[in-house]
């Protein structure tokens, strides 16, 4: 049997086009009303038929938001399943596949699955992945009607034959999958007993557009890239209720540049992109900079350089978010690693842009965008969105020098005044200047912001206790949820965690959050060179011991490192 | 006209970084003359434009003004217009800009007819990097780049716009600002993108289209010209003998892109915060 009763791990595998996404998200609702804490991710190639992709279910004990290496089920559907997972399969895993189709390896594990058969006679090969569905809620003893129910109200649509194809192919995996003989059957973690209506599911994509729109996102200009689009997406399916409006822009430059056009006419605007098309944005980063004109930036990470791993998963584009767009000027970055604090920093980004008048940028990755687990409804925040603009008088001057450096920003039509933007160095009016004088002042304008906005900087989340432990172990993004469940696997007090969700500007005391030089900082990142530990000690002086990346394409999984982190404890005491 | 009391005109005092003769004097006059009679109010109008000598143009308006990067005015143009439809836009740029640097949002600025009018200077040579060939320059033309000449045929933006269906397309000549005025107001005017083309010399740099050479190389669009019939213009459009001004091509038919997308009149900086009803019941679909 697996190893961890309160966590049993389910991988689906299969070629683009056979439908191995359409098992997850039917079995997923399924799980969660049977009283399961889920959490699932894929990865897949960049093709659109073919190949081999996966996607994971763990079904566990309490919220998770990482997934395992270890795969207690595997559902396989083409030969090349063995060769891209054998590693992560142990000696109890359950493999339901066709031996003419799993190939050389089938051994004891194998339990042969004629899924092709139970489709044909369903009504066509196109039914085999609903037929997995039912043999998987069989093999974890759900009754079928929670899924037939739901078929039924998928596919109403369709018409009552495809209804009744899909129940009739769901049907007969289920009852070969009861036939499993008791001594493999796999045992689950007790069902939760919370009420279904304290939470929601979603993926990391779904998280960042509600908080667009919780912001009062109203416009997104983009070019479709991998994986931004998803928040395009999810902005464009419900532009109509909340009144955004959505542009396919002919590409990453006119993006930006419409999204500051919007913004400089008042609109709370955004633009979504990988780092490639991000690439084409920085001389809008860098006008943004100079127009003192707020837009936010999410940029969907992916591994590059060039076209890189087009649907794999990598955080190798801080460096590029912090140095993006020439000359100097005041930005953010923040760097979820929740669903949570997805919603929450992407209304933070509207908000520090707006308050701040400048460019603030989100950076997620595909693992996070893709991955789907719950939240609790009462968890979700929605900050108070200020007003970003005032109404102009006759005399209004865009770049009105203040205390602060920041002048009340107004837009064209709004109030008797005129407003003038310019990429040009310019004087308070906004007219063309080449006044060193005034180039002197309005760069101290333009930057003075850094103070506050390093003042307000998002505090890391802490994760055991730093006090008293040898060790601090730091993360950002997406590494949140395998770092906080390797130090509970860990169970070393010696070992803490900090987790950044806002990378730039970093917290003025981030020197002492990591001990001031007394403990050893170990930096986990999906990168190459260790991007984040580079400015980690850039910023704070303190220097960092050890560095944990991968920049294979894929995230980490817990069990790696819960490894590593014990290497480096065991380390420790010796 | 130059009252300091009539409305675009800025301060005596302004600083003008415009070359004495260069045609870029009598296209700003000529728009101006055109937002005056028009009556426009400056508040209501925004002028775009990207980089370059001819781009400084709105800094000689009492206007707003979105001096953005160069050869993206067009998407900032667009950006403006969607946030604001009650706001008349016009981008005022170089042949560098728009037609090099920018051309790709100029044919999708064609593409989708946003409400604007887009002003070319159209001088065939880049005058502030110091004169080398543009996408309008002549071929032969020398210049410290192209040392033996220009070898590219010219881009021909009129012919390239008439291509994708822009429903206004005009040619105007800075030496004829009467005729240039007026072509503007009817760009203005005009609900979709509306391009003019105006040729001016660059008194500096181009030494081969000169003053003269633009007189004696235009002329009139021919009497029995009917600017409803594409291909009528397009034959103007494709004439080598002589360049003709005046509006070659108008159709009204054209659904503007604000329409299309369903761009309703109130501004986006009206628009209220999304309510907590509408914010749960988003919220419910992920149960």
């Amino acid at each position: 049997m697996q190893e961890h009763q309160d966590d049993f791990s389910m991988v689906f595998e299969g070629a683009a086009g056979q439908g191995v996404q359409t098992i997850t998200s039917l079995l997923l609702p399924v799980l969660r009303k049977s009283g399961h804490h889920v959490f699932s991710c894929m990865e897949y190639m960049s093709r659109i038929r073919g190949g081999s992709n996966s996607t994971e279910i763990r079904l566990t004990g309490k919220p998770r938001r990482t997934y395992v290496s270890r795969i207690d089920l595997l559902l396989s559907l083409t030969p090349r399943a063995y060769e891209r997972l054998h590693e992560r399969l142990h000696e109890h895993t359950l493999i339901f596949a066709e031996e003419e189709k799993f190939g050389t390896h089938w051994d004891s594990r194998c339990i042969e699955t004629p899924l092709g058969r139970f489709a044909n006679e369903a009504g066509g090969a196109v039914y085999s992945n609903v037929s997995a569905v039912g043999v998987v809620l069989a093999v974890l003893g759900i009754p079928l009607e929670r899924c037939t129910d739901y078929l039924r109200a998928q596919f109403a649509g369709k018409g009552e034959e495809v209804v009744e194809r899909n129940i009739r192919a769901a049907q007969l995996g289920y009852e070969f999958g009861i036939q499993l003989p008791a001594d493999r059957r796999p045992k689950l973690p007790e069902p939760a007993h919370e009420n279904q209506r304290d939470s929601l599911m979603m993926d990391g994509t779904s998280a960042l557009g509600i908080g667009a729109i919780a912001a009062g996102c109203n416009f997104i200009c983009s070019y479709p890239m991998s994986p931004g689009t998803g928040v395009l997406t999810f902005l464009a399916a419900r532009a109509k209720g909340f009144g955004i409006i959505v542009d396919q822009a002919e590409d990453e430059i006119a993006a930006i540049n419409a999204g500051l056009g919007a913004s400089y006419a008042g609109a709370k605007s955004m633009v979504t992109t990988s780092g490639g098309g991000f690439d084409l944005m920085q001389e809008g980063m860098s006008l943004a900079g100079m127009i003192e004109t707020p837009i936010v930036v999410h940029i969907g990470q992916r591994p590059g350089p060039a076209t890189g791993l087009p649907t794999r998963t990598e955080q190798g584009d801080l460096d590029l978010a912090l140095h993006a767009g020439h000359g100097e000027f005041a930005r953010a970055i923040f760097a979820p690693g929740t669903l949570i604090e997805a919603i929450e920093t992407m209304q933070r980004a509207f908000d520090t842009a707006q308050r701040y008048q400048i460019p603030v940028v989100v950076l997620s990755d595909q693992y996070l965008l893709d991955a789907v687990s719950t939240i609790r409804v009462d968890e979700i925040k929605r900050l108070p969105a200020k007003p970003g603009i005032v109404e102009t008088g006759k005399e209004y001057k865009r770049y009105a020098f203040t205390e602060s450096g920041l002048t009340p920003r107004g837009v064209p039509g709004f109030g008797a005044g005129i407003v003038r933007v310019d990429s040009d160095e310019h004087d308070e009016e906004g007219l063309i200047t080449e006044s060193f004088e005034m180039r002197r002042r309005m760069m101290e304008k333009r930057l003075a912001r850094l103070q506050t906005l390093r003042n307000e900087a998002l505090r890391p989340t802490v994760i055991g206790n730093p006090d008293t432990a040898e060790i601090i172990t730091v993360c950002w993004g997406s590494n949140r949820g395998v770092l906080e469940e390797a130090l509970e696997r860990l169970d070393d007090n010696r070992v803490a965690g900090l987790h950044f969700a806002q990378l730039w500007p970093l917290v003025r005391d981030t020197a002492g959050l990591l001990g001031n030089g007394r403990k050893k900082i170990i930096v986990i990142e999906n990168n190459a060179q260790g991007q984040f530990a580079n400015l980690l000690h850039r910023e704070s002086g303190i220097d960092v011991s050890r560095r944990i990346l991968k920049a294979t394409g894929e995230p980490f999984s817990v069990e790696e490192i819960v490894e590593k982190l014990t290497e480096i404890a065991h380390g420790q005491s010796t | 006209m130059d009252s300091p009391l009539e409305p675009f005109v800025m301060p005596s005092d302004t600083d003008v970084a415009w070359c004495p003769g260069c045609g870029n004097h009598m296209v700003l006059k000529a728009v101006r003359g055109a937002l005056d009679e028009l009556k426009i109010e400056p508040e209501n109008l925004v002028m775009v434009s990207g980089i370059g000598q001819a781009a400084k143009a709105p800094q000689y308006l009492k206007v707003n003004m979105f001096n953005g990067l160069h050869g993206r005015a067009l998407p900032a143009a667009l950006g403006i217009r969607l946030a604001n439809r009650n706001l008349t836009v016009v981008v005022e740029s170089g042949d560098g800009d728009l037609y090099g640097e920018g051309g790709n949002h100029f044919l999708h600025a064609i593409r989708r007819n946003f409400d604007i009018t887009i002003i070319a200077h159209d001088n065939m040579i880049y005058g502030l990097t110091k004169g080398q060939a543009s996408p309008t320059s002549q071929r032969c033309m020398k210049t410290p780049v192209q040392v033996g000449g220009v070898n590219l045929e010219p881009f021909n933006p009129l012919a390239v716009a008439l291509s994708l269906d822009a429903p206004f397309v005009a040619r105007a000549f800075a030496g004829n600002i009467e005729q240039t005025r007026s072509i503007i107001m009817e760009a203005i005017r005009f609900k979709g993108c509306a391009i003019v083309d105006v040729f001016q010399p660059c008194v500096v740099f181009n030494k081969m289209n000169t003053w003269q050479w633009f007189r004696e190389h235009t002329c009139e669009l021919p009497e029995k010209h009917d600017p409803s019939d594409r291909l009528m213009a397009m034959q103007q459009a494709f004439r080598s003998d002589k360049f003709p001004l005046g509006i070659f091509y108008r159709n009204e038919n054209r659904e503007t892109y604000e329409d299309l997308a369903g761009i309703g009149a109130s501004p986006l900086f009206r628009q209220t915060p999304v309510s907590d009803e509408a914010f749960s019941a988003m919220l419910e679909t992920f149960l």
